[in-house]
């Protein structure tokens, strides 16, 4: 008890503006803590937003590869089956090609994924209901 | 072959087994992945087995592995995704361990053979569809019909739409084993370096510092490229099961 009020007088100079200097620094303590947290979130936000080159590279590489590689693999199995060498590889390329552009586009951010878009489709028609 | 980057990755079998003219060895890396599921799942038991109401440190890491799935798959599946939690957990740990096993030396890197991740995903994707068409039945392929689109054109977005959603688990898995790959390869190349320049004299073994001090940096990389690629193929799970979740209207 007798420390803490000891310690008070240090600080506060004097007992009778102890009270006000006590809220005077918890106020400011909060302040500082807020700027922190804002300058947290901001760098958070920052790392997430740009991710390193390579990384991106080996992200949109391999959804462009993936969409043609799926393509390649039903257009063979197309013909490989209904025996139609080699217009199934040919039509399922070219629907792979543009698969693999709307992914590198969706992960690129620049299409919306299709359940963002269901999301927009549904509040447009919960709203005109 | 010691310099031989790729000899890291050879399948060797330790028991021979061969059922009905299948073969079925417990090879290396079949050892791993034992290996794996063993040290995440007593790393997890273990740590957690104190139960304090304030965690010592162990247990305060697996409690920050279990927020950091958690709140990952509540923001991008909502609450709902929760019931998805174990499977996406599970899927996280084995990556993340086998990705860090990895780094050991002499030690197999499961995740950088394309048919383990591969199966990983196949896992993934088909969960997602087969819990999609199970609560939505045939409204599940809305995904594949977006909105607004004219009945004509359908006829062309629908395959790409379609060809898009297969070639998820393809790019799921190539992106994880890619990394692993090419990651560990280029260790085992820059690490041969030193050691053929050490060979070469004086001169040659000054200027192996400079591959020296590559292999470490590129330690450090493989590191976060471990994690990285553990989060990201978890945070891709959690995108899809959202779709399974939500697919339309």
């Amino acid at each position: 008890m007798s420390g803490s009020s000891q310690n008070g007088n240090e600080d506060g100079r004097t007992e009778g503006t102890s009270e006000a200097d006590l809220s005077e620094r918890r106020s400011r303590l909060n302040r500082m803590l807020e700027g922190q947290r804002a300058a947290e979130d901001a760098e958070r936000k920052s790392r997430n937003g740009k991710p390193s080159g390579y990384a991106q590279a080996m992200k949109l590489s391999s959804e462009f590869i993936a969409g043609i590689v799926v393509g390649c693999g039903m257009g063979w199995v197309c013909d490989h089956w209904l025996g139609t060498s080699p217009f199934g590889l040919i039509v399922f390329l070219l629907i792979g090609f543009a698969a693999g552009v709307l992914n590198v586009l969706r992960a690129a951010g620049e299409v919306a994924h299709p359940e963002t878009r269901m999301g927009r489709g549904d509040a447009n028609k919960d709203g005109s209901e | 072959m010691a310099n031989d980057p790729i000899h890291q990755f050879h399948i060797q079998k330790l028991f021979p087994i061969e059922v009905g003219g299948m073969d079925f060895s417990f090879t290396n890396s079949s050892l791993f992945m034992v290996l794996t599921v063993a040290a995440a799942s007593a790393f997890l038991i273990l740590s957690t087995s104190g139960r304090g109401l304030v965690p010592n440190r162990v247990q305060s890491l697996s409690e920050m592995a279990y927020e950091f799935v958690a709140g990952m798959l509540r923001s991008s599946a909502g609450t709902e995704g929760m019931r998805f939690f174990p499977l996406v957990f599970s899927l996280f740990m084995f990556v993340l361990v086998a990705n860090l096993f990895g780094m050991f030396p002499y030690f197999f890197t499961v995740t950088s053979h394309i048919i383990v991740t591969f199966a990983l995903a196949m896992l993934v994707i088909l969960t997602v569809t087969i819990y999609g068409l199970v609560r939505h039945g045939l409204k599940f392929f809305h995904l594949f019909a977006p909105a607004g689109v004219p009945p004509v054109l359908l006829l062309i977005v629908a395959p790409i739409e379609v060809v898009s959603f297969l070639s998820r688990p393809v790019s799921l898995s190539v992106r994880l084993f890619a990394n692993m790959l090419a990651g560990h390869i280029t260790l085992k190349v820059f690490a041969g370096f030193v050691v053929s320049m050490g060979a070469a004299g004086i001169a040659g073994a000054a200027g192996a510092i400079l591959p020296l001090g590559m292999t470490v940096a590129l330690t450090a990389l493989e590191f976060l490229v471990a994690f990285l690629q553990a989060y990201v193929f978890t945070i891709l799970t959690c995108m899809y099961l959202n779709d399974a979740l939500h697919p339309s209207h």
